[in-house]
C-alpha cells in the first residue's frame, strides 16, 4: 500500500451555530465534527461508521466541501504530486478539486433532478468543467451508462423511469463522470433493497479495481462497511473513537463503543443467535449540542471509571490502532468470532 | 389480470407531458377548462361574437326583456318583437312579446362597424339582426337600451384579462423579492417578510379604496385600466413571494441542488436550471387560483364605482348598474353579468386545482404510496 | 384445521390497487397462520406485499387499495371472527384489545398534541371499562414495563420531546396497554440506529415472555428476522415463497430467491473484501408483473417454459412449505 496518502485530514472541525432569540444571537454549537485526523490511501477504501447524530454525514460533506469547515486542515495529494490544503479554498479555487472528489449520494431519488434526462445528468459535471464538445460529452455519457450496466440507449429518459437502484447506478455514472480519484459514498447503498445492495456494492467494487479509486465509505450498517473496507474508523459524537484495518478492528475491538456496535448488528444466521450475548447500552446516543464532559461514551458505557467522566481520552495509538479510551489496554472486548471458529462451535 | 400498461415512452416523456397526463385525470378541472377556452376565445374576439358594440343604444328600448331566439324549418331563425306600452300610474315602460311580429335574426351578418383585434376593418357579426338596428335584445337591454349581450361578451374582455396581466405583475414582483429572499436570507429576508406581513395585515377594500379613490378622476379609461390592475397586484404579490420564498429555501437543502454544485455547475445556473424549472410549475398552479381573485377584486372596485368607470364595459361595471333594488326586482336579467363572474370564478378554481395537482408528477405517487393512517 | 393453538389464520389473502397504470396485486394469495404466543416474521424487500399484508389484516389499507377476498380469522376467547367483511364495530372491538399495531415512524401514528399518557389512557378507556386514574396507573405502569426512565415525569411528556428510540418504546407501550393477542409490529426498527434496534428488538422478546403476546414483525432485514422469530414467511410480489420455523429457513433456504437472498447479503465476520453474490435484475415494477413464478426472472435455477408458464403452488414439506416448481415432484 502507497505511504503518501491521497486526502489526510488534520484537525477537521465543522460546528454548526446555535442560534435563538429574536435577533439570532449565537447561544451555542452543534460540534457536528471535532478535531477529526484521518487518512485515505489511494486506490483503498476508509470506511466511516457511527450512529446518526455522529458527525460521518458532516465529514464526509466537508470533505466533498458541500459544507465549509469551520478548522483543521484537509491536505490533498495533487496528481503531479504536490500537496494543498482545500479546507481554506474559496468556492471558485474548489473547481479542479471537485473533479477529482466526488460525491455519490444516499438517496437514489432526491439527488437526480427529476426534470432532466440522464443524458443531462451525467453530462452536467462534464458541461461545467469543459470536457469537450457536446458530441463528445455525449459519448462519454453512453460509455459511462455502459459502464455502470445501464443501456446507453436510456441516456434520453428522465430518472422518474428507473427503479431505486437504477437511479444509484446514474449517480454513480454522474460521479466517474470526470475520472475521480476519490468518491464519497454517503451511505450509498442504504435505500436499496437487499438484493440490489450486492449488485451495487460489486459495481462500487469493479469501479475501485479498474481504475484505482479510493473510497470514504459513510455507512451506518457494519457488515457493509466490514465487506467493502480496508481501514475503518469508528465515529461517535463527531470524534472518531478508534481507528484500524478493519478484520483486526471487527474481530478484537479496542474501543467499548465499537464492541457495542459489532454487538447489535443483528445476524441472519440462526447459530448466531444462541451464543452471542449482547452487550447492554445504556441509553440514547447524547445530543451533539450537549456532549457529555470526559469521555463523550462514558454515560453509555459499562465499563466506565471515575477518570472517564471527568478526563477526554485522547486519541492515541495502540498496538498499531488508534483508539481514544482510558481502558483500551486492560479491556478485553469481544469482537466478530472468526466465522470458522463460530461454524465449529455451532 | 392488470389494465393499461404505462407504454414503453413514458421514461423519455418530458415534464409537461406528464403533467398533461396528470391533468386529464381530474375531471372537474377537464370541466373548467372546457369552460374557460371558449370563455376567452369569445372575450378576444369580442367584436365579432357581440351582435352589437357596447355603446350602440336603442333609446327607446330601456330595459327590455330577453327575448326568446325561436327557429323553424322555412323561416330560420327569428325573436317576437315587443309591444310596448305605458303604465298609466308609474309611466314605466311595460314589454311584452308580440307573437305577430317577426324579426328576422340571422348568422354572420352585418351590423356595427370595428376593427377585429385593433387591425381589421369589419361589420361581420357572428348571431344579430338581419336588418341593422332592429331590437334583438337575447338577454334583455340595460337602462339606456344597449343589448346587455354585447355588452357581457365586450366586458369579459376588461374582466378577464384584467386577472391576466394583473397575475402576470405579481408574479414579476412575487418571483423577484419572494427569490430575493429566499436566496439571500438572513437580514434581507427578515425584512421582506415583515413588510409582507404589514401589507397582509391591511384589510384589503379599504386599502384598494384608498388607492383608487387616490386616482386623477381624468384618467381615461386605459389608463385608468392599467392603474386598477397595478393597485390589485400590489396586494397580490405577497402571497407569491411567500410561496417562491419557502421553495427557494426548501430546494437550497435537496441533494440534487448540492450535486449540481458539487457538479460545478455556477451559481446563476443552478438557479434558473435547477431551482427554478423544479418549482415553476407549483407557481404557475397558484397563479391560475390568483386570478379568480382578482377578477372578484376588480368586480368588487368597479361595482363599487371605484374601479373602471363607464364607457369603459367590464362586468363591475355593468353590474353597478344592478346597484338599485328596484332596477333587480324590474330588469333582473342585467344580474347576468354576476352569473358570469361566478361561473367564470368556479371554472379557474377547478382549472387551478388540477394544475396544483398535476405541477409535481414525480411526487404524487410516491405520496400515494406513503399515506398512513392511525391504528385506531 | 386449525390447530388449537392457532391465533390468527390467512387464507387466500388478496389486496389490490386499482391505480392508474393498472391493478396492482398487492397481495396476491397470501396463506399464514400465527400461533398464540409465537412470533412470526415476515420478510421482503420493499415492494413484496409484507405491509399492505399486514394493513390488511386490520383494513388500514388506504383506497385505491381494498381487499379483493380471501379470509382472515382470528380465533378469540369468545370463538372466532372473521375480520375481512367485518363490520366497523368489531374492528374497533378488535383493533388494540385483541391485535396492536406498531409503525416504523412513531411520529406518524401517535398524535402529536396530546401527551403520551393522555393518548394511552384515551386508548385504554376506549377499550375497557376502567376509570381514569386506574388508566393512568395502568400508563404508567407500561411506560415503566417498557424501558422508559422515570415514567411518572415522561406519561406527560409530548412525542417530539422523546428521541427516536424512546418514541418507539411508548408506542410499544400504547400497543400493548390493552393486552391484545396479537402485535402486529412493521418495520419497528428500521428507522432506528443499531444499537438502538437491539434494544427494542430485546425489549419485545421480554415483553412477549411477560404477556404472552404473539408477534407478527415485518421486516426486510434478515438479520432482525433471525433474532426474533420463530417462524418466518418470506415474500415476494405478494406472495409467500417460503414459510417454515424460522431457524430451518434460515440454516438451509429452500426457495431459489431466500437463498438468493441470504447470499446477496454482506454479513459480520464473513468474506471480507470478496465478490458479493448478486440477485440479478430488480424487483420489477408492480403492474408488470412477470407471468409463471413472479421469481422466475431473477431465478438460478430456473425451469424454461416451466417456471415462466405456471404459477407454483404450495408445496408442504415437513418443516415448511415452499412455492417453487422445484419442489413439485419432491412432494
Amino acid at each position: 500500500m502507497s505511504t503518501e496518502p491521497l486526502l489526510s485530514i488534520e484537525g477537521l472541525t465543522k460546528h454548526f451555530p446555535i442560534r435563538s432569540g429574536l435577533l439570532g444571537r449565537q447561544v451555542g454549537a452543534v460540534k457536528a465534527v471535532d478535531e477529526v485526523d484521518l487518512a485515505i490511501e489511494p486506490g483503498s477504501t476508509l470506511g466511516l461508521v457511527g450512529e446518526s447524530g455522529c458527525g460521518k454525514t458532516t465529514l464526509g460533506r466537508c470533505i466533498v466541501r458541500a459544507h465549509d469547515p469551520t478548522g483543521g486542515r484537509m491536505l490533498y495529494r495533487q496528481p503531479d504530486g504536490s500537496v494543498i490544503d482545500v479546507a481554506g479554498l474559496q468556492e471558485k479555487e474548489l473547481k479542479p478539486y471537485r473533479a477529482q472528489v466526488r460525491m455519490i449520494f444516499q438517496d437514489p431519488h432526491s439527488s437526480l433532478n427529476p426534470r432532466k434526462t440522464l443524458r443531462e445528468i451525467i453530462g452536467e459535471p462534464m458541461r461545467a468543467h469543459r470536457y469537450g464538445s457536446k458530441e463528445e460529452i455525449d459519448e462519454r455519457v453512453g460509455e459511462l451508462l455502459d459502464r455502470v450496466g445501464l443501456r446507453p440507449e436510456y441516456a434520453n429518459r428522465y430518472p422518474h423511469a428507473f427503479s431505486g437502484g437504477e437511479r444509484q447506478r446514474v449517480g454513480i455514472a454522474r460521479a466517474l463522470a470526470l475520472s475521480p480519484r476519490l468518491v464519497v459514498a454517503d451511505e450509498a447503498v442504504s435505500a436499496l433493497d437487499v438484493s440490489v445492495r450486492a449488485q451495487i456494492l460489486n459495481l462500487l467494487r469493479d469501479l475501485q479495481e479498474d481504475s484505482g479509486l479510493a473510497y470514504l465509505f459513510v455507512s451506518h450498517d457494519l457488515g457493509i462497511v466490514e465487506h467493502v473496507s480496508d481501514v475503518v474508523a469508528v465515529m461517535y459524537l463527531g470524534k472518531v473513537v478508534e481507528q484500524g484495518p478493519t478484520e483486526e478492528l471487527y474481530t478484537r475491538p479496542l474501543h467499548p463503543y465499537t464492541e457495542a456496535l459489532l454487538s447489535a448488528v443483528p445476524d441472519p444466521d440462526p447459530a448466531a443467535k444462541r451464543h452471542r450475548e449482547r452487550i447492554k447500552l445504556l441509553g440514547d446516543i447524547a445530543d451533539p449540542a450537549h456532549v457529555p464532559p470526559g469521555c463523550p461514551f462514558h454515560p453509555r458505557c459499562v465499563y466506565a471509571r471515575d477518570t472517564c467522566r471527568t478526563e477526554p481520552p485522547p486519541l492515541r495509538e495502540v498496538g498499531g490502532r488508534r483508539v481514544a479510551c482510558h481502558l483500551a489496554e486492560e479491556l478485553e472486548l469481544r469482537g466478530v468470532p472468526d466465522p470458522d471458529v463460530r461454524e465449529v462451535k455451532a | 389480470m392488470f389494465l393499461r400498461r404505462p407504454t414503453k415512452e413514458v421514461g423519455t416523456l418530458p415534464q409537461w407531458r406528464l403533467m398533461w397526463r396528470q391533468f386529464r385525470r381530474h375531471r372537474l378541472a377537464l370541466a373548467g377548462m372546457a369552460i374557460l377556452v371558449p370563455v376567452y376565445f369569445v372575450a378576444i374576439f369580442a367584436e365579432f361574437f357581440a351582435p352589437m358594440s357596447s355603446s350602440t343604444a336603442n333609446t327607446s328600448m330601456t330595459y327590455a326583456p330577453p327575448q326568446a331566439l325561436r327557429f323553424s324549418g322555412d323561416l330560420g331563425l327569428y325573436v317576437h318583437g315587443y309591444r310596448t306600452e305605458r303604465d298609466p300610474k308609474t309611466y314605466e315602460q311595460r314589454y311584452t312579446e308580440d307573437p305577430g311580429q317577426r324579426i328576422d335574426v340571422g348568422l354572420f351578418v352585418h351590423g356595427d362597424e370595428y376593427e377585429l383585434l385593433g387591425l381589421i376593418p369589419s361589420d361581420l357579426h357572428l348571431i344579430g339582426p338581419v336588418t341593422k338596428g332592429e331590437p334583438v335584445f337575447l338577454l334583455g337591454s340595460d337602462q339606456n337600451g344597449r343589448d346587455l349581450l354585447s355588452r357581457l361578451i365586450h366586458g369579459a374582455r376588461v374582466s378577464l384579462s384584467i386577472g391576466l396581466v394583473g397575475v402576470a405583475a405579481s408574479f414579476l414582483l412575487g418571483m423577484l423579492i419572494g427569490g430575493i429572499s429566499g436566496y439571500f436570507g438572513g437580514g434581507v429576508d427578515n425584512a421582506v417578510q415583515r413588510v409582507i406581513e404589514f401589507l397582509i395585515a391591511i384589510p384589503t377594500l379599504p386599502l384598494w379604496m384608498a388607492l383608487s379613490a387616490a386616482l386623477p378622476t381624468d384618467w381615461g379609461p386605459l389608463t385608468r385600466y392599467f392603474a386598477i390592475t397595478v393597485i390589485l397586484s400590489l396586494i397580490g404579490w405577497t402571497g407569491l413571494a411567500r410561496d417562491v420564498r419557502g421553495r427557494f429555501l426548501s430546494l437550497r437543502e435537496e441533494d440534487f441542488v448540492m450535486a449540481a454544485r458539487l457538479d460545478g455547475v455556477g451559481r446563476l445556473s443552478i438557479i434558473f436550471r435547477h431551482m427554478i424549472p423544479s418549482f415553476a410549475s407549483h407557481i404557475i398552479a397558484s397563479l391560475s387560483l390568483a386570478i379568480p381573485s382578482m377578477i372578484l377584486g376588480e368586480t368588487s372596485l368597479s361595482f363599487l364605482g371605484l374601479g373602471l368607470q363607464a364607457p369603459a364595459v367590464s362586468w363591475g361595471v355593468l353590474l353597478e348598474g344592478a346597484q338599485n333594488i328596484r332596477v333587480v326586482a324590474n330588469a333582473p336579467w342585467l344580474l347576468a353579468p354576476g352569473v358570469a363572474v361566478v361561473i367564470v370564478v368556479v371554472a379557474m378554481n377547478f382549472f387551478g386545482d388540477g394544475l396544483r395537482d398535476a405541477a409535481d408528477p414525480y411526487g404524487n405517487r410516491r405520496v400515494r404510496r406513503g399515506r398512513r393512517r392511525r391504528a385506531a | 384445521m386449525a390447530a388449537d393453538d392457532v391465533l390468527l389464520e390467512i387464507e387466500d389473502l388478496r389486496t389490490h390497487f386499482l391505480l392508474d397504470d393498472g391493478v396492482v396485486c398487492a397481495v396476491d394469495g397470501v396463506d399464514l397462520r400465527v400461533r398464540k404466543g409465537e412470533t412470526l416474521a415476515i420478510v421482503g424487500e420493499s415492494g413484496c406485499g409484507k405491509s399492505v399484508m399486514a394493513r390488511s389484516i386490520l383494513r388500514l389499507v388506504d383506497p385505491p387499495g381494498h381487499i379483493e377476498g380471501g379470509r382472515i380469522t382470528l380465533h378469540r376467547e369468545g370463538g372466532p371472527v372473521e375480520l375481512v367483511g367485518a363490520n366497523r364495530r368489531l374492528l374497533r372491538q378488535v383493533r388494540w384489545r385483541d391485535i396492536a399495531m406498531v409503525f416504523q415512524e412513531p411520529m406518524a401514528s401517535l398524535s402529536l398534541v396530546h401527551t403520551i399518557g393522555s393518548q394511552i389512557v384515551e386508548a385504554v378507556r376506549l377499550h375497557e371499562n376502567v376509570g381514569k386514574a386506574a388508566a393512568r396507573r395502568r400508563a404508567i405502569e407500561m411506560l415503566d414495563r417498557v424501558g422508559i426512565p422515570m415514567p411518572q415525569r415522561r406519561v406527560d411528556a409530548y412525542p417530539f420531546e422523546l428521541s427516536g428510540g424512546m418514541r418507539q418504546r411508548a408506542m410499544i407501550a400504547m400497543a400493548l396497554s390493552c393486552r391484545p393477542s396479537l402485535l402486529i409490529a412493521d418495520e419497528p426498527t428500521t428507522a432506528l440506529d443499531v444499537t438502538t434496534q437491539a434494544q427494542i428488538l430485546e425489549l419485545l422478546r421480554d415483553l412477549q415472555a411477560d404477556f404472552g403476546m404473539a408477534i407478527m414483525m415485518i421486516t426486510h432485514d434478515l438479520g432482525v428476522a433471525a433474532q426474533v422469530a420463530d417462524s418466518m414467511a418470506v415474500m415476494y410480489l405478494g406472495r409467500v415463497v417460503e414459510y417454515g420455523a424460522a431457524e430451518q429457513v434460515l440454516a438451509a433456504p429452500r426457495h431459489p430467491y431466500t437463498r438468493a437472498l441470504l447470499r446477496s447479503m454482506p454479513r459480520l465476520g464473513r468474506a471480507s473484501r470478496t465478490r458479493l453474490t448478486a440477485i440479478k435484475g430488480m424487483v420489477p415494477p408492480p403492474y408488470a408483473r412477470p407471468d409463471g413464478c413472479p421469481f422466475h426472472p431473477r431465478c438460478d435455477s430456473v425451469v424454461a417454459g416451466k417456471c415462466d408458464v405456471v404459477l407454483p403452488r404450495r408445496v408442504p414439506m415437513a418443516d415448511r412449505e415452499v412455492s417453487c416448481l422445484l419442489y413439485e415432484e419432491e412432494a
